[in-house]
């Protein structure tokens, strides 16, 4: 880590020309510019998510997209924010904040899901089975089955080591998608109560509460009037995405203040240096045990949201990639700070996850390019006649798989370049207050 | 006799094969300055790590202010006011010298996860946090580390580390203090600083059993000397005596024979 942090200095200055001490020439707009958005963390996230809704407008515009088109990417694209956002914070919880490697989230967000839907699932739904029971008893019952099933993997696996944890939860995750797909529990029964989770077919799910607006007096009128620009589809989702947006902000502001309070210090201390926190007096069991059921919780809240907001759900959901999405998000935020989480998840969303698809769209729409090629040799070999245009069509042709490689570069020279993420080293001070000497103190030293 | 603070019988030790601690017996007197010496490899860390609950000994008992602590956790022992430092400083690298500080003290409200976050019990937190702060503030400055308050201890040079370490564990209010070779790679100058720190301590009637590779470190400041060797108490008493006394000399000028 050391060797790393001498790379940091020179990573961390954004620019030669940012140097500049005048804020008057119209050179230094820049960097007056950076200084002002840096000022506060909102303004950060904010500034973030405009630029990449900036992206994809050009992205839209330039393929020739209407406003309709352009509602819908932006709605699409603050939805996997929210959702990434989402379960981030909650990793960053784990991992960040507490050191505690857990790579079963995508685990605990089937149990969330799959826990919701048996909840309140209608009984007559044609797949899978449910109790039809109020969706938010569904939604806390989801949670705290995702807490109960952390802590039954917490309470063996927090005694071991670090890495032993990520194993037992690895392994975990994976059991429970694989529960989850297994025929026996798909039509389960208990007298007349159906609990099934429809197995490989998945199960369906409750609808999304927000649609019912639309079905008011209010919502129809609204619908009437944006029908010709924005589609009744594009705002019925837009209107849950504001849901999850409030689910966000709400997730950041309880995790702030865990951070910033003495519980937030000892989860720190933790993360350092657990032996040293036990000698002073802290009984570090309970902490990693709280700390990980409300992770998994969150965790759980974030697949119903997501997962569980599109009306069917199957295990396929819940494959490990998911996890290892979540952990992308995490580290080019900056793994320790809830504001990097959230950055970190508009810039996955947007450059990693969404980006090179729509940008192929783009190219693919734009210029008219022959079939790709079968194969990489067929892409390849006409580069010798200085024939670019099978590779080009190829490159375009398989993009989402050219992702994965884009992934791993970004995330190489992330943790070469950047180990603290793209916002560089910050510090949350874990307090509930300032920590600067108090000013009636009369020391007057330094400060 | 019996109303020592810290009393260890018996105490034994195995790694594998290896007797580490072969049947220590000694006590820590209320408000003395206890040196424990011995040459490398005597048994003196495994000795503390036993005494504070790192290790949990094989046989013998360890009697705290008239508890038995035998095998108890660490933050078990920490909690009823035996506090240990570490021989290679353990400061906790990410968080700042403030954070340290503020992470010792017992009794904490907003340890617990509830006040934390809920808006009312939140507001004793911030409270108590406000006191705390004002204590962390004065140990920075009786430690003489106010200047470095907002680095990060990651940061610090070894013997900055150190007094973090001393400050810090101060900050649990402790009634007996292990200090595990607190001026091990210290320079002579923060040495004088640490050893003054010690010594105005105990005249607070704050209790210090001090490790100590450093035989003269030990015979100019301690009143009490034990001394270790394979294991076992080889010697005990006013340094004067202990350092005139035969086995003592032997078992140092063995080591260096070898």
């Amino acid at each position: 880590m050391s060797a790393d942090g001498s790379n940091d200095p020179d990573a961390d200055a954004p620019g030669p020309d940012a140097e500049g001490p005048s804020a008057d020439g119209p050179a230094d707009l820049a960097a007056y510019l950076r200084a002002e958005v840096a000022a506060t963390d909102f303004r950060i996230v904010v500034a973030t998510m405009l630029a990449v809704y900036a992206l994809f407008a050009v992205f839209t515009l330039l393929a020739g997209g209407g406003l309709n088109t352009l509602g819908s990417t932006w709605v699409r694209l603050t939805f996997l924010f929210a959702a990434y956002a989402i379960l981030s914070l909650a990793l960053n919880l784990h991992w960040g904040y507490t050191g505690l490697f857990n790579i079963g989230v995508a685990g605990f967000m089937g149990v969330g899901v799959y826990t919701m839907a048996v909840l309140s699932t209608p009984p007559d739904a044609i797949s899978g089975m449910g109790l039809g029971l109020p969706l938010p008893v569904g939604i806390v019952g989801g949670m705290l089955a995702a807490a109960l099933v952390g802590l039954v993997a917490a309470v063996p696996a927090l005694r071991l080591r670090a890495d032993y944890l990520a194993i037992v939860t690895l392994g975990l995750s994976e059991i429970i998608r694989l529960t989850l797909n297994s025929a026996t529990l798909s039509g389960w029964t208990i007298a007349t109560f159906g609990f099934g989770t429809g197995g490989g077919s998945g199960i369906d799910l409750p609808a999304r509460p927000t649609d019912a607006l639309l079905d008011t007096v209010v919502g129809t009128a609204l619908v009437d009037v944006l029908d010709p620009t924005i589609t009744a589809s594009v705002l019925r989702r837009s209107l849950w995405v504001l849901v999850m947006i409030g689910f966000v902000i709400g997730i950041y502001v309880l995790l702030a203040r865990v951070g910033n309070s003495p519980f937030g210090r000892v989860l720190k201390a933790i993360r350092e240096d657990e032996l040293v926190a036990q000698s002073l007096g802290k009984d570090t069991r309970w902490f990693k045990i709280k700390v990980f059921m409300l992770g998994c919780a969150l965790m759980g809240l974030g697949g119903i949201l997501w997962q569980g907001s599109q009306g069917y759900v199957s295990p396929d959901s819940f494959r490990p990639i998911v996890t290892f999405y979540v952990f992308v998000a995490v580290i080019i935020g900056g793994s320790g700070s809830n504001t990097g989480s959230l950055v970190g998840s508009i810039l996955f969303v947007g450059l990693l996850f969404e980006g090179p698809r729509t940008f192929g769209n783009i190219v693919s729409n734009a210029v008219s390019l022959p079939s790709a090629p079968g194969t990489f040799a067929g892409a390849v070999a006409p580069l010798a006649s200085l024939d670019v245009t099978p590779l080009l069509s190829y490159l375009v042709g398989n993009i989402s798989a050219f992702r994965f490689i884009l992934l791993g570069v970004v995330l190489i020279l992330i943790i070469q370049k950047r180990p603290d993420g793209v916002l560089g080293h910050r510090t949350e001070t874990a307090a509930a207050i300032d920590l600067d000497r108090p000013a009636a103190n009369g020391g007057g030293n330094d400060e | 006799m019996s109303d020592a603070p810290l009393q260890v019988r018996d105490l034994k030790k195995t790694f594998g094969g290896i007797v580490a601690v072969d049947g220590a017996s000694f006590e820590v007197e209320a408000g003395s300055l206890t040196g424990l010496i011995g040459p490398n490899g005597a048994g003196k860390s495994t000795t503390f790590n036993c005494i504070t609950g790192a290790h949990t000994p094989d046989s013998g008992t360890v009697v705290f202010q008239g508890e038995d602590i035998t095998g108890r956790r660490p933050d078990q022992i920490a909690n009823r006011g035996l506090v240990r430092t570490f021989q290679i400083a353990r400061e906790l690298e990410e968080m700042t010298v403030l954070e340290n500080l503020m992470l010792a003290p017992k009794g904490q409200l907003g340890e617990q996860l509830w006040r934390s976050v809920t808006p009312i019990a939140r507001g004793e937190v911030i409270e108590q946090e406000a006191e705390l702060r004002e204590r962390v503030w004065e140990t920075l400055d009786f430690f003489e580390i106010d200047h470095i308050a907002h680095d990060e201890a990651g940061t610090l040079s070894g013997g900055q580390r150190k007094l973090l370490e001393m400050a810090r564990a101060m900050m649990t209010d402790p009634d007996l203090l292990l200090l595990d070779e607190p001026l091990a790679g210290v320079n002579p100058t923060l040495e004088e600083k640490l050893l003054d720190r010690i010594h105005e301590l105990r005249g607070q009637g704050y209790t210090f059993l001090l490790v100590e590779h450093d035989m003269d470190v030990i015979m100019d400041n301690c009143e009490h000397v034990i001394v270790m060797h394979q294991g076992s108490v080889l010697a005990e008493g006013e340094p004067e005596v202990v350092q005139s006394d035969d086995r003592v000399i032997e078992a140092y000028l063995g080591e260096i024979d070898v």
